[in-house]
């Protein structure tokens, strides 16, 4: 158990950024709702997993909706009491305490925000590891739990409950519910016991989190070896490229922003060329056409000065960056997990190979 | 008739004069001093003494700025304000200036969110809460003598915010001070709201430098001239909106100088490289406007999301300190001698190899004591020069579009330093007045409109949407002061946005003219 302030709170963003892989939208509003709520109501009790009795009912906190409408609308004050209210009132039984479901981009933030504003603990792990674009994609569907019960509000106090006979039907209801609402809700879902918590969520993913930001944060400041290295020893990253972006497409379904980035090697990698294609998240690597990694392990495009993050709406012409390659959660390498998240079902035509295995050797010159 | 540029730098104030067919008639650079209308006023009689002409016949006078800039950096005499936003029972999760640095919290006296604002499709969010705006006002009366008023999806409808302004001049009399985010920033509630804030408590140093401009140029005889601001985006303001959006004018010495630098040479889609005395500037122009940056801007430690031109600096320059390593190989910068550079550099008697002596050593220019630098071996000073060389290629390709070749343009005192062919440039122009770009930037400079709104083309399909959004944006400028018959459509820009349904577009569309 440890106290989670705002400093505490920026670098839990700054890392949430990098295991956003890419998506997960700007942590930035969120971590204004977070900073907010903790100057007002105090700071966050951070909680292991292995300290929640397997009794204890745990209510995950996460924003559905269009991140640009998130910026313009931010959150109102009572919507996480309203849902906290609703989840009690379904199950009976008292909300033990709140944790994020995905731990890349804006929905790291919102569950501090949850805890600051509800006085309940947050719980140091989610179901993800990163970040993913779709509702069903988390490690608790491999557990069996139904994302539903699903509690979602508007700041306006329009709030509904959701029961679906399938996870395709909530994101279909819930998605329509979120447009009339306005393009952004906060709900809860995946409303779970301990025991189901602590058998499947990715544990520590908060304070991992927060030491990749601190890490960044301080990447300069290392006494030996270069940023560089101190960057791919602190993330575990497997290093696949590094090159200057030479072109960036992008098109739209309706529902994701994808799209195609090209990487002119840049340093040892001059000569080379490298490619990565993304559907909100980053989903393939390459380098002069062999594949590197795929989801559901992360690949993160940092700058190759500071190690920022950048995410795929900050694609730009000429921005030098480094791609690495990050180990997903386990789970997510079992058959069940790949059936969810694997390259196939992305529509990558690759069977899924661990990150760390495709680039034994180096990962140019291979 | 002619036109009078001025741009006042942290080093030196220029000034041109430029006459009916746009030709540069006279241009001088003179100290600026602790007083930055003594600057002015040196500087414009040094100008009509060079040019000689009828101070009468001076019609337009344009001024950049960093007054501003320096005041929010230097948390020097700003104003306190009051800020109310409307968006309640939305935004009310995130208070405002939450995450503003604690030295310049002080200049909001009070701030209230209250309730009203609007959805992305322009439906209400909920009802203005007048009373609670009138309540707010009221409690202010006295207070303070500027406001800054906020609002969710502003910039898709703005009547709440314009409600707002005409209740808290009923309750706070005409003379308060009224800055709406919907005429500062574009999308993004906490941003424009920052910006709108910054500006409110600027009204005082904006009522300070708009009149001491007047004052200069009365003192100078020229009293004849219609008065001007250059904003940010390349584009004039008068007098009496600078007084009201002095933000604006931040950040507008680099626009100025990509301004210039195009059309001296009369170049409109082209890089363009200023290089000072210790760092040097990349700009893009596009279609003769400066391109703007796409990520958010901090200022003073605030963040906001308003106009700013997409400019890369490198820490190169005239005074840039070289250095040779102990394998042989040879850096140039970051650091630099600065302003000391008439003392420090070795062409100057000074101990300090710097970039300058290098130009010297090779030819490439005649600065000072050549016999100084004649020491220096012409392999070392090849190697700087290749170091520069490298520094320079490389932000021009940072700064590209696509990996075509670009035309570049160079201006600023120290762009001696550069050679004259660069890899990724087509070509290499230095234009006559390279020195003095920048003021020449403020004295040709058209004015704008902007609109920007999500549009969903299902409801409208594109075509008319843009025709649309290309009327509005055309009146803009026209309400802004520009001849009719000149305004043209400078930037069409539209994004789709991801989760929305139908097929909504974020549309924004520019417009600029000559100006009346």
């Amino acid at each position: 158990m440890r106290k989670i302030g705002i400093q505490q709170i920026e670098d839990i963003a700054l890392g949430a950024s990098l295991l956003g892989a890419g998506g997960g939208g700007d942590p930035y509003i969120g971590k204004l709702m977070a900073i907010g709520a903790v100057r007002e109501c105090g700071e966050v009790t951070l909680i292991s997993p292995e300290e929640v009795p397997d009794s204890a009912l745990i209510m995950p906190i996460a924003m559905m909706g269009a991140p640009t409408v998130l910026c313009e609308k931010g959150i109102g004050g009572t919507e996480y009491k309203r849902i906290f209210e609703m989840v009690e009132r379904y199950f009976g039984r008292k909300v033990y305490a709140t944790m994020p479901m995905e731990a890349g981009g804006v929905n790291s933030m919102l569950p501090i925000a949850a805890a600051a504003r509800l006085g309940l603990p947050m719980i140091d792990c989610d179901g993800m590891g990163r970040a993913f674009p779709e509702l069903q994609m988390v490690t608790f569907t491999i557990g069996g739990v139904s994302a539903t019960p699903m509690a979602l509000t508007d700041e306006k106090g329009n709030s509904v409950i959701f029961e679906t006979i399938t996870n395709h039907w909530t994101e279909e209801l819930a998605r329509a519910v979120t447009m009339s609402c306005g393009g952004s809700v906060t709900c809860s879902l995946y409303v779970m016991d301990g025991k189901t918590m602590k058998a499947y969520s990715v544990h520590d993913i908060v304070t991992r989190s927060e030491q990749l930001g601190k890490a960044i944060r301080n990447v300069k400041n290392a006494t030996s070896g270069t940023p560089e290295e101190n960057f791919l020893a602190f993330s575990e990253g497997v290093r696949l490229f590094k090159g200057k972006i030479s072109d960036v497409l992008r098109t739209t379904d309706g529902k994701f922003n994808l799209g195609r980035v090209q990487l002119e090697g840049i340093g040892d990698c001059k000569g080379h060329h490298g490619e990565v294609t993304f559907q909100n998240e980053n989903l393939c690597a390459s380098v002069d056409g062999k594949i590197l990694a795929t989801a559901p392990d992360l690949i993160c495009l940092v700058d190759t000065e500071t190690f920022i993050p950048v995410t795929t709406d900050g694609l730009k012409y000429g921005k030098r960056v480094l791609v690495v390659g990050l180990k997903c959660y386990p789970m997510w390498r079992t058959p069940r997990g790949l059936e969810l998240v694997g390259p196939r079902y992305f529509g990558i035509d690759a069977d899924y190979i661990p990150v760390e295995e495709r680039v034994k050797g180096g990962a140019v010159n291979v | 008739m002619y036109k009078l540029g001025i741009d006042v730098g942290g080093t030196n104030t220029d000034a041109v004069l430029i006459d009916e067919g746009l030709h540069v008639i006279a241009e001088v650079k003179y100290p600026t001093s602790g007083n930055v209308f003594e600057g002015i006023m040196g500087a414009v009689k040094m100008l009509l003494k060079q040019a000689q002409v009828d101070r009468g016949q001076i019609r337009q006078a344009m001024l950049g700025t960093t007054q501003c800039t320096n005041a929010i950096v230097e948390r020097k005499n700003l104003a306190k304000i009051g800020l109310l936003r409307i968006g309640a029972p939305a935004t009310v999760g995130v208070p405002p200036m939450v995450d503003w640095p604690e030295d310049i919290r002080f200049i909001c006296e009070k701030s209230a969110v209250i309730g009203g604002g609007f959805e992305y499709d322009g439906k209400e969010l909920a009802p203005l809460d007048e009373d609670a705006a009138r309540a707010f006002f009221a409690g202010l009366k006295g207070k303070v003598g500027s406001i800054a008023i906020s609002c969710a999806f502003s910039t898709v409808r703005a009547d709440h915010e314009q409600r707002a302004a005409e209740i808290c001049r009923e309750v706070m009399g005409e003379d308060v001070h009224i800055s709406i985010s919907s005429e500062i920033g574009s999308m993004g509630l906490i941003e424009r709201e920052n910006a709108t804030i910054l500006n409110a408590a600027l009204y005082q140093v904006a009522k300070r430098f708009t009149e001491g401009f007047a004052y200069s140029l009365a003192q100078e005889g020229i009293t004849n001239a219609e008065v001007y601001l250059s904003q940010n985006d390349g584009t004039l303001m008068t007098m009496e909106h600078a007084r009201r959006y002095p933000i604006l004018t931040i950040a507008c010495g680099p626009t100025n100088s990509i301004r210039g630098a195009s059309y001296l040479s009369h170049l409109d889609n082209a890089i363009v490289i200023d290089v000072g005395g210790t760092t040097t500037d990349l700009g893009v122009i596009q279609a003769g406007f400066p391109r703007e940056s796409g990520v958010a801007v901090t200022i003073g430690g605030v963040r906001t999301n308003f106009r700013m031109p997409d400019v890369y600096s490198i820490g190169l320059g005239g005074g840039s300190i070289v250095r040779e390593k102990e394998d042989g190989s040879v850096t140039v910068g970051p650091d630099s001698v600065g302003y000391k550079i008439t003392e420090k550099a070795l062409v100057f008697g000074g101990d300090t190899l710097t970039a300058t002596d290098i130009a010297v050593r090779l030819g490439m220019a005649n600065i000072g004591d050549a016999s100084r630098v004649s020491h220096i071996s012409e392999e070392l000073a090849h190697k700087a020069l290749a170091a520069i060389r490298e520094l320079v290629e490389e932000s021009i390709d940072v700064m590209k579009v696509s990996s075509d070749d670009i035309d570049v343009i160079l201006v600023g005192g120290g762009s001696i330093l550069l050679p004259e062919t660069l890899a990724g440039a087509r070509s290499v122009t230095k234009p006559e007045f390279f020195g003095t770009a920048n003021a020449i930037g403020s004295a040709i400079s058209k004015v704008s409109g902007t609109y920007e709104a999500l549009i969903d083309y299902n409801e409208l399909p594109r075509e008319q949407a843009l025709e649309k959004a290309k009327k509005a944006a055309m009146e803009m400028a026209v309400n802004a002061g520009a001849k009719r018959e000149t305004v043209e459509i400078i930037e069409v820009e539209d994004v789709p946005l991801a989760y929305y349904p139908g097929n909504t577009c974020r549309v924004k569309v520019k417009s600029a003219g000559e100006l009346r």
